[in-house]
């Protein structure tokens, strides 16, 4: 059974917030549920009421707006693996969305679920963070932009304040001549916490030489990284096999891992720097 | 925690309940007879509990039944009856897919919303389909071909 709580179903992103300004913090949104319900069945959360955002409007879809890719923050998980402008301008978070949960949990799971409740090893982040995703939350007291780089700050513990919602996540389309890609270690195929996760973006100029890498990792830390040292070294330089050596080993020490259930820090430490190697170089040739 | 009226539309019909906003679709379903959608770990993992909302193949248990006002629900009964059986239960039967059935009914589900967007899946997509669905008993193998024999003999059709 779970423990008792309102049920608030608002038509409108203002009624939501509303509801929100007036009942938080014990009041928490509800999307897909495959954490929230969860966490509450197990007596982790134990709000006094949710509120339904399956009827906002304003949290579905995804469209192009300044040259930018706008992701409404109700966007599941599987809607992620089939739309078109996704395919073409997010391919790591493609790639991510296909690897999180199993099909019935991506039906329901949602973006801003996946961001907002901050596992190190949300499988979403990585990918957004080489995309150099941004944030709008909303609150009665109007709107705010933050860099997703930073919004997690610790496990399950993000930016985000108790009256705000996150509406959408947006990222600049990715430069011409840019090759991203996204990578997920876990103990199954399916259903599984990420054990590793990593994300690479390369982008050229017109000569052909690396002008930009992004790199980032997951489940390696309290939050997701951006190794900056490891991307420095890269920075204007030929994708040589030492090059990007040098930056996988940055990368793995750049990671703070633990020993869990799963797997031990020196492994996801090890695992870091062959992952950032292979997919260096597989972008690097791409 | 007031219960509230619903109106829920399972399998083409339509039920007026009264229920508890912490009830899960789950247990809202097999309150009202649909006890072929099964609970097992009620925590997302094992895909018994699933059934079709808007031809998107969900874990009931992890929606609350206020959230499925509007929505069609079908579950594995609304499928095929005994007489008249969908070919997907039908092949179930025919591959010796189901040894104690309890992941059937979701397996299901999970293989119809496949089909209905891929007519002909590959092995690998069919694994894929039905990878949050848990078996314990038969190691998966009948019940990948069973999904194989069932597209086939709806293609014929």
């Amino acid at each position: 059974m779970l423990p008792k709580f309102d049920l608030l179903i608002p038509q409108t992103l203002p009624e939501a917030l509303k509801l929100l300004a007036e009942g938080a913090p014990d009041i928490l949104p509800l999307a897909g549920g495959t954490n929230l319900i969860v966490d509450m069945r197990g007596g982790h959360r134990r709000p006094r009421a949710l509120i339904d955002l399956a009827r906002l409007e304003e949290l579905r879809g995804i469209r192009i707006d300044d040259g930018h890719v706008v992701v409404g923050g109700g966007t599941t998980i599987a809607e992620l693996m089939t739309d078109p402008l996704i395919a073409d301008h997010g391919r790591p978070l493609r790639e991510a969305a296909a690897r999180l949960g199993n099909p019935l949990i991506r039906n329901r799971a949602t973006v801003a679920g996946n961001l907002v409740d901050a596992s190190p090893a949300a499988d979403t982040a990585p990918p957004l963070l080489v995309l150099n995703a941004e944030l709008e939350l909303a609150s009665q007291a109007g709107t705010r932009r933050l860099p997703l780089e930073g919004f997690i700050v610790g496990p399950n513990v993000t930016l985000l304040r108790p009256d705000e919602l996150l509406v959408t996540v947006r990222w600049p389309i990715p430069p011409p001549r840019s090759a991203a890609t996204f990578y997920k270690i876990g103990l199954r195929k399916a259903g599984a916490c990420s054990v590793v996760t990593t994300a690479v973006l390369v982008a050229r100029d017109e000569s052909g030489s690396c002008q930009e890498v992004r790199i980032a990792l997951g489940a390696i830390a309290p939050q997701p990284i951006r190794p900056r040292a490891a991307e420095d070294v890269l920075s204007s330089q030929s994708l040589t096999d030492t090059a990007i050596s040098e930056a996988a080993r940055l990368s793995a020490q750049a990671t703070n891992p633990i020993d869990d259930v799963r797997a031990s820090a020196a492994y996801r430490r090890r695992a870091t720097e062959v992952l950032v190697r292979r997919l260096l170089t597989e972008m690097a040739i791409t | 925690m007031k219960p509230k009226a619903v109106t829920l539309n399972i399998n083409g019909r339509t039920h007026h309940v009264a229920l508890a906003p912490n009830v899960t679709l789950l247990h809202a379903l097999r309150d009202l007879g649909y006890t072929d959608v099964k609970s097992g770990c009620e925590k997302g993992d094992c895909g018994a509990c699933a059934v079709l909302m808007n031809d998107n193949a969900v874990n009931s248990c992890l929606v609350l039944a206020w959230q499925a006002e509007g929505v069609e629900i079908l579950t594995n009964s609304g499928l095929g009856t005994m007489e008249n059986p969908h070919p997907l239960q039908e092949a179930f039967a025919d591959a010796g897919a189901a040894q104690c059935g309890y992941c059937t009914p979701g397996m299901i589900i999970s293989a119809k919303a496949l089909l209905d967007r891929n007519p002909h899946p590959t092995e690998a997509e069919i694994r894929e389909a039905i990878s949050g669905n848990l078996c314990r008993c038969t190691g998966y193998g009948q019940i990948i071909e069973a999904i194989q024999m069932a597209a086939q003999r709806m293609e014929e059709v």
